[in-house]
């Protein structure tokens, strides 16, 4: 035996409520993020991600007072996300009771945040969140290989390769990355292998597959080491568990049956699924 | 009337101790979190969770006293319980950031995980995730314990004991290290009871049956 893959629900959070969108707009309320977390601790998920998607400066008492919350209830591990922008928020989050921050816009605007957070915090509860899109030419065909880095909840285009990215902030001192497509995003169409291969390959630390799982199928593939797999760590997923189509427990059993070493469900696990606002 | 066993929470600025809190209170200990040296000589087990680097730990329980403290209630006999960094301390030195003395308890080096796997494929550094550990030897937490768990690590580096009779939990990444080591009043893992749900719950409640045992 050895490590084994992940599967995580996220949880986009959103004036205080968990939120799911599709391609970052149209937002369903899927209730509250302390509650939700409760319910993916029960089915056993390996780990929970909260993604602040406001995270307007007024909110982050919110934040904060729900990843408390949740830390106090639950004991799994806990990733959290969004409008971070310096080592102070970072030392919030992990007082809170986060076990990992992840940070995005603040690393573009200020490359250095990572090492610094690194060098005081460590690496292993730091992740590099990436939102990439696919580069595409003047037909408007992605061109292959070429994935560009957005920020701004996806808004803003930096210029910047994402698979160079994610190579330049692993060797900076981020421990893990989390990579979003953004193409994939709230499509439930597969996650885009070709960009999580691409940095799998590229980066020494974790990778977290995310936009686009819709079923263990697609947890497989992001998962799978094979040549046509994403190589990622661990796979994150939303609309799946918020709506209720699947258990974490139903999911972990689907992928063990395709071959993929994720750690099974007990027979305590539970079988309640999610609701929309539960 | 018995009452609840008490357990002091060392706090040195670790910054998930109120996950470690409400985890013990879950397995029915009493908690007094603390950085006074007399409460942790006070109390029946003394608890040292952790995050984050090796050279600040060290710096921060050495200036509060607190490694006087934990060495004398471990020579008391009282049950210590370290957990992620609170098991590294232990070591006579860590190479994070440099070189820093442990306390010196168990021989042996913190090391960073080997840049390949044993089949020589590359290793992804920090472990992150979910992880086998295989309990082995006679401690008395071993005997509350099922024979291997899952557990959540998170960390670039581990123990590396030069006595492996030490050893009471193996884990394999990057080839076997040692996840849990023990002596007579001491157990310490390099993962997180506190975030491993159900497993970690055992732990902890096996942690609870050894305190009762010794006081």
């Amino acid at each position: 035996m050895t490590l084994l893959k992940r599967v995580i629900p996220c949880l986009d959070v959103d004036k205080g409520r968990v939120v799911k969108g599709v391609k970052y707009v149209d937002h369903v309320d899927c209730g509250d993020p302390v509650q939700v977390a409760q319910l993916y601790d029960a089915q056993e998920a390996d780990e929970v991600t909260f993604l602040d998607i406001t995270a307007s400066h007024e909110e982050r008492g919110i934040l904060l007072d729900i990843v408390s919350q949740t830390a106090e209830t639950v004991f799994m591990p806990l990733t959290v996300g969004g409008g971070v922008r310096s080592l102070q928020d970072i030392r919030d989050l992990l007082n809170a009771g986060a076990d990992k921050v992840s940070i995005m816009t603040a690393a573009v605007h200020n490359p250095d945040l990572v090492a610094d957070a690194a060098a005081k915090i460590g690496s292993a509860n730091l992740v590099l969140a990436i939102d990439a899109r696919a580069v595409r030419d003047e037909s408007d065909r992605p061109v292959p290989g070429r994935w560009e880095v957005y920020t701004h909840g996806g808004r803003r285009p930096t210029g910047i390769d994402a698979v160079e990215w994610a190579g330049r902030m692993a060797e900076a001192g981020a421990g893990e990355i989390l990579l979003t497509s953004m193409d994939r995003d709230g499509t439930k169409s597969g996650y885009d292998l070709a960009l999580l291969r691409a940095v799998s390959d590229r980066v020494r630390v974790p990778v977290v597959a995310s936009g686009g799982g819709g079923s263990a199928d697609d947890l497989a593939a992001a998962l799978s080491d094979g040549p046509n797999g994403g190589h990622a760590q661990a796979a994150l997923a939303a609309s799946i568990f918020h709506f209720g189509e699947a258990t974490v427990g139903e999911v972990k059993l689907a992928l063990l049956d395709l071959g993929i070493e994720v750690r099974p469900p007990s027979p305590d696990a539970s079988q309640e699924r999610s609701s929309p606002g539960r | 009337m018995s009452t609840a066993a008490k357990v002091a929470l060392v706090d040195y600025g670790a910054g998930n101790i109120r996950s470690v809190a409400k985890a013990l209170e879950r397995s029915g200990f009493e908690v007094e979190v603390t950085d006074s040296p007399s409460v942790v000589l006070a109390a029946d087990g003394v608890v040292l969770p952790g995050a984050g680097a090796f050279a600040d730990a060290m710096a921060t329980l050495r200036a509060r006293g607190l490694e006087e403290a934990v060495k004398q209630t471990v020579q008391a006999g009282h049950p210590y319980l370290g957990l992620c960094v609170g098991v590294q301390v232990l070591f006579e030195e860590g190479e994070e950031h440099g070189i820093t003395p442990g306390f010196g308890i168990f021989e042996g080096r913190v090391e960073r995980f080997p840049e390949t796997d044993s089949d020589g494929s590359r290793l992804r550094i920090p472990q992150i995730g979910w992880n086998e550990v295989r309990f082995q030897g006679d401690h008395p937490m071993v005997a509350h314990l099922p024979e291997r768990d899952h557990y959540y690590f998170v960390h670039s580096y581990r123990p590396v004991p030069t006595d492996s009779s030490v050893v009471a939990g193996i884990c394999d990444y990057g080839g076997n290290f040692a996840a849990a080591v023990a002596n007579q009043s001491i157990f310490a893992v390099q993962f997180h009871p506190e975030k491993s749900q159900q497993a970690g719950k055992r732990l902890l409640d096996a942690y609870r049956s050894w305190v009762e045992e010794t006081r």
